[in-house]
């Protein structure tokens, strides 16, 4: 095969299976696509009356806050809770044919990008509601933020479908983790609510430049160049040491499944 | 003499068991140098100094009990398995013949799947779509293949994975057990179709415990015992002997 024919062979690979994707997800229930609406919708209600309604957290339009925040953390969550099963689900394949299988993670992230870039009408819809505008600035923002959350999520889960294949503990660690990670970032609260001492120690953790800048671009159609600088630097980080942990393990796979 | 399309030397294939850590992960992780030692001693050998040739055009039949080692041959002539020592060179597109329900979402129709399986095979979406109707002809399962095929019989899901598998211009095609199961009339059309593979020059890799079948299949035969090749030769000879010899 040539490469021009090598690479519309991966090209297709990947329309295949994101297809399959969309199409699976959502099989068999009613509502159907508007479940990637719902189920963030449903969770701004949750924190809304647990944090607003009981425990009076003072913000203004909270809701709308909660929702920047929410859906692009849904995408996050989505994708990385899905990746321990994307190699291990698919053991027949694995053990019989020879195929790129990073391709198979990556069609999970794309899927649950688009999911995400669906929710986009919505969140304009919201502020619309409360008498926000959209943003110039999103036409390049939105791109950027887009590419910085695919690489970062990419890279995380082909760590977590790689090595979950060799350690199933994996499968429990990423719930808990992506748990912890959701409380430890800033989503449902905002960064200047976290005590002084510890304000400096969100940045240690890869999600919270990402999310802070997601919020700030959305809401106020602002983008912090070292907020940004941060996020791309984590996201290239995880996807280069996904893309090196497949590559160590990925010709074991069809022994290990 | 035709070249040689598939070429095992000196071929040895050991499973480490990484399941398997003694104390969990926190011994494994504490006693890191030793644990991966004793990983690596702790393997299995399922193929030893295996040698042979498939040139091309040629059918070769694998033969031998449960557990010899068959399977294991056949991923690592797919590529699917790496040999720990010695040398598998395989010149040629593979196209391993999906067992039952391999690769197929349960949730997806028939038809879905066959794209699926189409260009997870090697095909693009292109050639996938211009064969569609030829492909949906030869399985033969009418209405059904717009349905989602969870519904299906084991029987009709090997219908739809031949009938991928057949329409995919193989230059080597890996058949492992699969003709075991649809009836004797979907059987016979496998067959027909395996045998206009072999008309056509293509190389087949058969695996079966019918010695009808690789009888009447395959040009020579290869019959895997204790992790080794036990005896190559024609396949009238090699399956007499073991036969005979139980």
């Amino acid at each position: 095969m040539n490469n021009r024919n090598t690479l519309r062979h991966y090209a297709d690979l990947v329309i295949v299976l994101f297809v399959k994707e969309m199409r699976v997800r959502y099989k068999s229930t009613a509502l159907g696509y508007w479940w990637s609406i719902l189920h963030p919708l449903a969770f701004v209600l949750v924190f809304f009356i647990a944090f607003r309604v009981v425990m009076r957290i003072q913000m203004e339009a909270y809701p709308l806050f909660l929702i920047v925040g929410l859906f692009p953390w849904q995408w996050f969550a989505n994708s990385v809770g899905a990746s321990p099963l994307i190699f291990l689900g698919n053991a027949s394949v694995i053990k019989k044919v020879k195929f790129p299988r990073n391709i198979m993670p990556l069609a999970v992230v794309l899927q649950d990008m688009v999911h995400f870039l669906l929710s986009l009408p919505v969140i304009a819809g919201v502020m619309f509601w409360y008498g926000k505008s959209p943003f110039l600035s999103w036409l390049y923002g939105i791109p950027v933020l887009l590419a910085a959350q695919f690489f970062i999520t990419y890279g995380i889960a082909l760590v977590v479908s790689s090595l979950n294949l060799f350690f199933r503990d994996l499968e429990r660690l990423t719930t808990i983790a992506v748990t912890l990670l959701f409380y430890l970032t800033p989503v449902v609260y905002s960064e200047a609510m976290v005590p002084e001492q510890y304000r400096s120690l969100i940045y240690l953790n890869p999600l919270a430049p990402l999310m802070i800048s997601w919020r700030t671009l959305l809401l106020n159609g602002v983008l912090d160049p070292r907020l940004l600088a941060a996020s791309m630097a984590y996201s290239l980080l995880f996807f280069a040491l996904g893309t090196a942990v497949y590559g160590r393990l990925s010709w074991k796979f069809g022994e290990v499944v | 003499m035709k070249p040689s399309i598939i070429t095992f030397r000196n071929v040895t294939k050991n499973y480490t068991l990484s399941r398997e850590l003694g104390g969990g992960l926190k011994n494994f992780l504490f006693r890191l140098p030793r644990s991966v030692k004793e990983i690596r001693a702790s393997g299995y050998c399922a193929l030893k100094d295996v040698s042979f040739e498939v040139r091309s055009g040629e059918t070769l039949g694998i033969i031998g009990r449960n557990g010899a080692g068959k399977s294991t041959l056949l991923g690592l002539v797919a590529g699917v398995l790496h040999p720990s020592a010695g040398e598998v060179e395989v010149n040629g597109k593979v196209t391993p013949l999906l067992e039952l329900g391999g690769g197929f979402h349960p949730d997806l129709t028939g038809m879905d799947n066959i794209m699926l399986n189409g260009v997870l095979l090697g095909l693009n979406r292109k050639d996938v779509a211009r064969k569609m109707e030829e492909i949906i002809k030869f399985a033969g399962l009418g209405d059904y293949i717009g349905q989602p095929i969870r519904t299906y019989s084991g029987g009709m899901l090997a219908r739809l994975g031949f009938s991928v598998a057949a329409h995919l211009d193989p230059e080597i095609l890996l058949v492992d057990e699969v003709l075991a199961v649809g009836d004797a009339d979907f059987r016979k059309k496998c067959l027909d179709k395996i045998m206009g593979f072999k008309r056509a020059g293509v190389t087949i890799v058969f695996i079966s415990h019918s010695m009808e079948d690789v009888i009447r299949i395959c040009d020579r035969v290869i019959w895997i015992e204790e992790r080794g090749v036990k005896m190559a030769g024609d396949a009238a000879s090699v399956t007499g002997a073991y036969l005979g010899g139980g």
